[in-house]
């Protein structure tokens, strides 16, 4: 129904935008004066007024419409619904809406036949009310612009408020995403520490969230929420990922901005980018299909127990897909050192590998952290890597050849399968979510500052 | 004048000192450059072993083997009254339609086992597609048709290669079977067995050999226990009353029980290892073959017998297919079969490759492209099982990514390059966004979870959801490429076109704009690329369905790429590892031609001032 009503709305909208520029030139022509506005103007102003209010009414209509029709059917049902819970309701509600759009309902019976009954009763009125909100908006809408348009009106001030207006709703959009991430977090957060007290939560040393009975009559296991062993596995496997990263992503960057050759750099630079690219989940295949294997076989070889799920291969892999992203921004850190440092290192003797070590990297030092600690960030909310080469199991160890798990490898686990958002057990994703969102908002604020407040103004 | 010697001027770095601290920067200076060459080597050869591990896996994917199958469409199975109702056609029994005509391909195999392990040669979903077949041509009820339909999974690994090496050798000398059916005798006229006798020595040996270092193991095992356990006593008689004690305790009987298990493991390796070494002593007796030894079998007469035990001049075996006469088989007419992989460590029974080889041989079942992979969906089969639906899920999912994120991230690029007043609300605006593009991708899941299903109530696994939320994400990304091409306009075009009397407006959106346009579109290509490869946020919201059919609407269950290959990577069988490398080679082919399109663009349009 909405994409009728939308698709007919346009149509409107292009019709009243040639009306409008054709009576803004006809007006022009009559009366011998020169229109303030382009002619197109005059013909937004119109289509927009007519348009725009209506197809507000639709979207808006549409977001309620459902809800209300849900409520009102199901309330005319109410007397056979007193044994109903909410999935049931869910499920009488999806099946009504099958058989009165001809699809394929899950069950088929009286009770749902009469909800049919009210539905398309209700539906029937509901549009018919719609299309003549609809039709009155448009003719109002209409009307009104079309009185105003004369050479003198300025609508192409009005048009570009109405312009400058959409441009600021959508730089808004990135700010109410913030807002709705900390709103969203936080609230389930809240739920979540009324179920199991923060302090268990920060400092607890057990995580056997699965342990958590089904149902409130289930002799459930106890069900730990302790935090710890997550933020070891997660540092555990991310301290890992640096120690590889850091060193191949800082070199590369040096020997491609210092040493290679164009040839060299035209090879080089395309390898970095590719390993950017490959998307994560298709590393996380890589680290569970060969990296993990090779690792244990070559453990055992040399007489270690290695787990197969072990923090060493997500750690590895982790790390490898980290540097590029440390040899972009180190390589941009590098070239932002001016050419007269090197220079001057060189004209004192200096070889080029005693200017790099004495001269360009203390002088691009604060860049360099920034990169790696945003590295680190990155490292840290990294989800398809360690949720499948890493474990499940919470074990509070660091030794890289076993198994740990990861506060986003735990999310995951909890978000996919069935979610109550009435058990600790779902709410506890929301609960690490924050935590781990303070984590890397705390991180990025940290770099940023760092490269602020110690960065060497050159020129 | 003094009588001191002139000393020679040296020059500066002519001491043997200064040429030795001169040698060592030197090499450090090398060493150094050293290490630049080997990181990006490191990171070259990580690509190159990534790269060729995937194409090696997929590649085999992409192709499927074939039986073409000759079914009789009876009408009275299908369609009695003969009402080309697609109804009617539809609930006949197509599994047992495509039963019947593979068990004509083997007239003298009656036995109830060996019809159910005939079935299982073709894919199970074969009568789905043969009625799919005939619902599109109705005009076939009645006829024999020749139907392709696609061999099961592990027969399809098997013809690829995949499951057992096959080894043939011609028999040297004349071969009599006892019978045509069941347990027979076979016996030849001269040693024609003595090379299986001898492989199977080979194999016991290798075996011993395994059992052997498994006892060492084990044993090292024992003493590090033994050693270990007198300290852990000590420990827990001296362990105060409490956590403690408790876990002293749970550690001494967790390593007492695995003492104990090792003990009892080594006894029964010594037992193995026993009767291997006599086997391998003991000369001219008839060997055993069983489960963990190679599968032998001899064709001889048209038939397949599985030989059981053999010695140098004869051996038993069971009739697979019975051969068409007893009489004696010249030297160079029969033929022995080895499947070198031991049936025990390979999940296809010898039956079932005897089965497919009778087949393969009337050159029926051939290779082609596999369309189940390229057009189908989600299946627990992995023969039928294919990347079509996900990757339109992908498609439509962009589409909304894009609709959304393109218009609202250039608009807000305009607005914070060109119209914002610098303050603290634009400040605001400026560092949250830096900050958006740092989040970790699985919060904004959190939130769309949060938001669009549970606030919205938007319906789960729906590509609108997965569009909106990736659309959140790549936002950040667009915003901040638009503001980069946008800046790169110099302000002298902006002012030209205000100086002949633009409005501001005018100025930015008919002059500034276009030319940032190619710069725009790169950004926002490379975060579409982004998007298409995204995984973690999509599981928040559900994605992880199990979607068989084209997604016809933006608020049907779809799944997406990246998500297929997340499903199939746990998936066990070994073909379905295969088909996720392959589908990770299909979403590599889209990410390479996305970024190729941006570079292209890049090169074509870029403008320097």
């Amino acid at each position: 129904m909405f994409l009728w009503f939308a698709a007919v709305l346009v149509v409107v909208a292009v019709v009243a935008w040639s009306t409008g520029m054709r009576r803004a030139r006809a007006l022009s022509a009559v009366r011998g004066q020169q229109l303030h506005s382009l002619p197109s103007y005059h013909g937004a102003w119109l289509s927009l007024l007519t348009a725009g209010p209506a197809f507000l009414l639709v979207v808006v209509w549409s977001i309620l419409a459902p809800r209300f029709e849900r409520a009102q059917v199901l309330g005319q049902l109410s007397s056979s619904l007193t044994d109903f819970g909410p999935a049931q309701l869910d499920g009488l509600w999806r099946d009504i809406l099958a058989i009165a759009h001809g699809g394929t309902p899950g069950v088929r019976d009286a009770l749902r036949d009469q909800g049919v009954l009210a539905y398309t009763q209700l539906d029937l009125w509901l549009n018919l009310g719609l299309l003549l909100g609809v039709l009155a908006l448009v003719v109002m809408g209409f009307l009104f612009a079309w009185g105003k348009i004369a050479p003198a009106f300025r609508a192409r001030n009005r048009i570009e408020f109405v312009v400058k207006i959409a441009l600021i709703i959508c730089s808004a959009i990135a700010v109410l995403t913030t807002i709705g991430i900390v709103l969203s977090l936080v609230r389930e957060s809240f739920r979540f520490f009324t179920m199991v007290s923060p302090f268990d939560f920060l400092f607890g040393l057990t995580w056997t969230p699965q342990q958590m009975a089904f149902r409130a009559d289930q002799a459930g296991g106890t069900a730990a929420f302790g935090f710890i062993p997550l933020l070891v596995g997660t540092l555990l496997i991310t301290t890992i990922a640096i120690s590889v990263a850091a060193p191949l992503g800082l070199l590369s960057a040096i020997y491609l901005s210092d040493y290679a050759s164009p040839r060299v750099r035209a090879i080089g630079k395309p390898v970095l980018e590719v390993l950017a690219g490959i998307p994560t989940v298709v590393y996380g295949f890589f680290a569970a299909l060969t990296v993990a294997p090779f690792i244990r076989n070559s453990g055992q070889t040399l007489g270690l127990t290695v787990s197969s799920e072990s923090a060493l291969a997500a750690g590895l892999v982790m790390g490898i897909m980290i540097v590029p992203f440390v040899s972009s921004l180190s390589d941009d850190v590098l070239n932002a050192v001016p050419q007269s440092l090197r220079d001057g290192s060189a004209g004192l003797g200096a070889t080029k590998s005693e200017t790099i070590r004495r001269v360009v990297l203390p002088a691009a030092l604060p860049g360099i952290v920034s990169a790696l600690i945003l590295a680190i960030s990155r490292a840290i909310g990294e989800t398809m890597i360690v949720v499948m080469a890493a474990g499940l199991a919470a074990n509070l160890t660091l030794n890289p050849l076993e198994a740990v798990t990861t506060v986003t490898v735990q999310i995951g686990t909890l978000l996919t399968g069935d979610q109550e958002f009435d058990s600790p057990k779902t709410l506890a994703a929301f609960g690490l979510g924050l935590v781990l969102f303070i984590f890397t908002l705390c991180l990025n604020i940290i770099a940023l500052r760092v490269v602020k407040k110690y960065r060497e103004a050159y020129d | 004048m003094t009588d001191a010697p002139i000393a020679r001027h040296t020059g500066l770095h002519t001491t043997a000192g200064a040429r030795a601290k001169l040698a060592a920067r030197y090499r450090s200076e090398a060493i150094f450059k050293g290490f630049g060459i080997g990181a990006l080597l490191v990171a070259g050869l990580f690509l190159a072993v990534f790269l060729s591990t995937i194409v090696r896996e997929g590649f085999p994917a992409f192709f499927q083997n074939y039986l073409a199958l000759e079914i009789d469409l009876r009408q009275d199975e299908i369609d009695p009254q003969n009402t080309r109702d697609p109804k009617v056609i539809g609930a006949a029994d197509f599994d047992a339609v495509v039963r019947t005509a593979l068990q004509a391909q083997y007239p003298g195999v009656t036995e109830r086992l060996e019809r159910r392990a005939i079935s299982n040669v073709i894919s199970s979903g074969s009568g789905v597609l043969v009625r799919r077949e005939v619902l599109a041509n109705p005009g076939w009820i009645g006829s024999k048709r020749v139907v392709h339909v696609p061999v099961d999974d592990l027969i399809d690994l098997y013809v690829k290669g995949y499951m057992t090496a096959v080894q043939r050798t011609k028999g040297t000398s004349e071969l009599e079977v006892s019978g045509l059916r069941g347990p027979v005798e076979l016996s030849s006229s001269a040693n024609s067995f003595s090379g299986i006798v001898d492989a199977i020595k080979v194999q016991i040996l290798g075996r011993l050999q395994k059992a052997r270092a498994e006892v060492a193991g084990r044993q090292r095992v024992v003493a590090q226990l033994e050693t270990g356990l007198p300290g852990l006593m000590t420990t827990l008689s001296d362990a105060p009353e409490g956590a403690s004690r408790v876990e002293a305790e749970r550690r001494v009987s967790e390593q007492t029980k695995t003492l104990e298990t090792a003990r009892s493991e080594i006894a029964a390796l010594n037992a193995t290892i026993e009767n291997f070494e006599r086997r391998l002593r003991a000369a001219g007796q008839r060997e055993a073959l069983d489960r963990d030894l190679s599968s032998y079998f001899v064709r001889i007469n048209g038939g397949v017998i599985k030989l059981t035990n053999v010695s140098a001049s004869g051996a038993q075996g069971v009739v697979l297919v019975p051969p068409q006469t007893a009489a004696a088989a010249a030297p160079g007419s029969w033929e022995l079969v080895r499947h070198v992989t031991p049936e025990s460590s390979r999940r296809l029974p010898d039956r079932e490759i005897i089965y497919a080889e009778s087949l393969i041989e009337r050159g029926l079942v051939t290779q082609s492209l596999s369309r189940e992979f390229f057009l189908g969906g989600a299946s627990r089969e992995p023969e039928l099982a294919g990347v079509g639906v996900a990757v339109l899920g992908s498609l439509i999912t962009l589409v909304i990514t894009l609709g959304l994120s393109f218009p609202i991230g250039v608009a807000a690029a305009i607005y914070l390059e060109e119209f914002a007043p610098k303050n603290w609300i634009t400040e605001i605006i400026e560092v949250n966004i830096n900050n958006l593009a740092a989040v970790p991708s699985i919060i904004f899941g959190l939130l769309g979870l949060a938001v669009f299903l549970n606030v919205f109530e938007l319906p789960r696994s729906a590509p609108l959801v997965g569009g909106l939320v990736l659309a959140l994400m790549t936002l950040p990304i667009i915003i901040i490429a638009s503001r980069a091409a946008i800046r790169a306009v110099p302000p002298s075009i902006k002012e030209a076109a205000l100086g002949v009397g633009a409005s501001h407006q005018q100025a930015v959106f008919h002059h500034v704009l276009p030319l940032a346009m190619p710069g725009i579109l790169t950004g926002t290509i490379l975060g579409m690329a982004h998007a298409l490869g995204e995984t973690a946020p999509l599981l928040m919201v559900g994605m992880v369905a199990f979607v068989v059919d084209y997604p016809r609407s933006f608020s049907d269950a779809a799944t997406l790429l990246p998500v297929q290959i997340f499903m199939w990577a746990d998936f066990p069988e070994m073909a379905f590892q295969q088909k996720t490398a392959a589908a990770i080679i299909v979403l590599l082919v889209f990410l390479i031609v996305m970024n190729l399109a941006a570079i292209l663009l890049r090169r074509r349009f870029e403008r320097r001032w």
